[in-house]
């Protein structure tokens, strides 16, 4: 029997006792609007997906993973040499988050520029830089979660860093490092950070987000959305599986790079051994890190790392105002002004990254 | 489909439609087969051990009984009101539970489902289906030494 006919079968079976009608209206009468921006209508679904595949593969990597100073690195190892399957596993999940955060850095950009945010969307793109926020926060806790060296030190610095803001500083570093210092107790809180209170926050935000996409449909740029011939697609099942496709490849290409270029271990942490050469955060924290080295210690009897901090601070939350600051666009207007501002926060961020990495 | 339509073409849009499916499913099982296999715990090298130290003869008085450290599972060793010593694995035939030694009953005896056990590590009321596993004592010195016949 072709699979097709056991899906309709079992469709009616469930039709029988469940009334679907509201779920099939609400499917079968979306549409996607087709124009040369429509690519961008993907990144969305792309990083959705790439957090899917990060919960399947947590969850399998909690099956043996240990949470403390003292047995984490080791069930590491054990989970690349002795599980089947175990160095895919742990290479995909590490592959995954990163790319997640590359697409949701895309999605985030992409729905900036074409001003998809404004009216009527202010609470879909509030609460996806919440979820934006949430991504950077499971990339910082899992990154010390190995126990290795690179991630223990990285991790002292990011938690320094934080403790360098006025007024709170002090109490941030102490609650994020459960104590004085970066230690056992560290990681056990990094881990449920990790694995309690950042998945339970991220399906309470993800909910609400992939709900409101559903009601409001898709956004049309400025410009596109006055065509009264506008082209569109159905959602179901044409947008759908075009989205299955690119998934699919996601998949291929994350297992080509876990296969090819396995996530490395480095070596145990050690806590009373000097920090190596070349200490740097996870690529997406490059660009503030190098930041706050260019500027000056003091600026106008100010600390500059604590402007920095400041800075970007402000900037986060302006991020999250960005549909309540733009009028404009809310009246079908264009804002170049914002464009520019979003141009160049990429350049920004991808040259500080670049010298980040160039730089020594 | 409209009767005007030549059989080789739907023959194709067929072939098609089961080529789709068969990559499909192809893809379904080359993400299950990997995650059946990781989620199978791997084998951990069991410690084999044959003898091991279980007591001195100092902790083990006339009438006690002692749990000790067997590889990587408990076992019992005990010296009856007549002085005798005598060891058995001391994870209990019923479910798995750890025995002990009752001084006043003079035998073993587990606490889960009140399991009663003889000397001889045989079941004698409740729910225990066998006896205990019994092993061979012998005394060194002042060490209490156990090992699998």
């Amino acid at each position: 029997m072709p699979l097709s006919f056991w899906i309709k079968k079992s469709a009616s079976w469930l039709e029988q006792r469940i009334d679907l009608s509201a779920l099939k209206e609400v499917i079968t009468h979306k549409t996607v609007p087709q124009h040369k921006h429509s690519l961008w209508y993907y990144m969305g679904g792309m990083t959705l997906f790439l957090f899917f595949v990060q919960v399947v593969t947590g969850i399998l990597l909690l099956l043996y993973y240990r949470p403390s100073a003292e047995a984490a690195y080791e069930s590491i190892q054990f989970i690349m040499t002795e599980v089947k399957f175990g160095w895919l596993v742990r290479s995909i999940h590490s592959w995954s988050a990163n790319l997640m955060i590359f697409f949701a850095f895309l999605h985030l950009f992409s729905v900036f520029l074409l001003k998809s945010y404004r009216q009527p969307r202010e609470l879909t793109w509030v609460s996806g830089v919440l979820l934006f926020f949430l991504a950077l926060g499971f990339g910082f806790s899992g990154y010390l979660l190995p126990w290795n060296k690179l991630a223990y030190f990285a991790t002292k610095v990011g938690t320094e860093i934080a403790g360098a803001v006025p007024f709170i500083g002090t109490f941030v570093m102490k609650f994020l490092r459960g104590g004085e210092d970066v230690s056992g107790a560290t990681l056990t809180r990094f881990f449920g950070f990790h694995v309690a209170v950042l998945p339970m926050l991220t399906t309470a935000f993800l909910t609400i987000h992939l709900l409101l996409v559903q009601k409001q449909g898709m956004s049309c740029p400025i410009g596109v959305s006055q065509n009264p011939n506008q082209k569109v697609i159905p959602f179901f099942p044409n947008f759908l599986l075009r989205d299955l496709l690119g998934w699919v490849v996601a998949l291929g290409i994350l297992v080509f790079l876990a296969s090819v270029f396995p996530w490395e271990l480095g070596e145990k942490a050690d806590p009373f051994s000097p920090a190596p050469a070349g200490i740097k955060p996870e690529w997406y924290f490059v660009f503030m890190f190098q930041t706050l080295k260019f500027i000056p210690a003091k600026v106008l009897f100010v600390d500059g790392e604590i402007l920095g901090i400041l800075a970007f601070t402000v900037l986060g939350m302006l991020l999250l105002f960005v549909p309540f600051l733009d009028k404009r666009s809310a009246r079908q207007l264009r804002t170049p002004i914002l464009s520019a501002v979003g141009l160049f926060a990429i350049i920004y961020i991808l040259a500080l990254t670049l010298a980040g990495y160039l730089m020594k | 489909m409209n009767q005007t339509q030549k059989p080789e073409e739907l023959s194709r849009r067929h072939f098609l439609d089961r080529l789709l499916e068969g990559g499909f499913l192809a893809l379904l099982a080359a993400i299950i087969y990997p995650i059946i296999r990781f989620i199978i715990p791997p084998q951990v090298p069991e410690a084999s051990t044959n003898r091991v130290v279980a007591a001195n003869l100092s902790e083990l008085p006339v009438n006690s009984g002692k749990i000790f450290r067997f590889g990587d599972k408990p076992g019992i060793v005990l010296r009856t009101a007549e002085g005798q010593f005598k060891a058995f694995s001391a994870i209990c035939t019923h479910l798995d539970c750890t025995v002990q030694y009752r001084s006043d009953l003079k035998h073993i005896w587990c606490a889960c489902h009140n399991g009663h056990y003889d000397l001889n590590g045989k079941n004698v009321t409740g729910p225990p289906p066998r006896p205990l596993e019994e092993y061979q004592v012998y005394i060194r010195g002042e060490d209490v030494i156990v090992s699998k016949t």
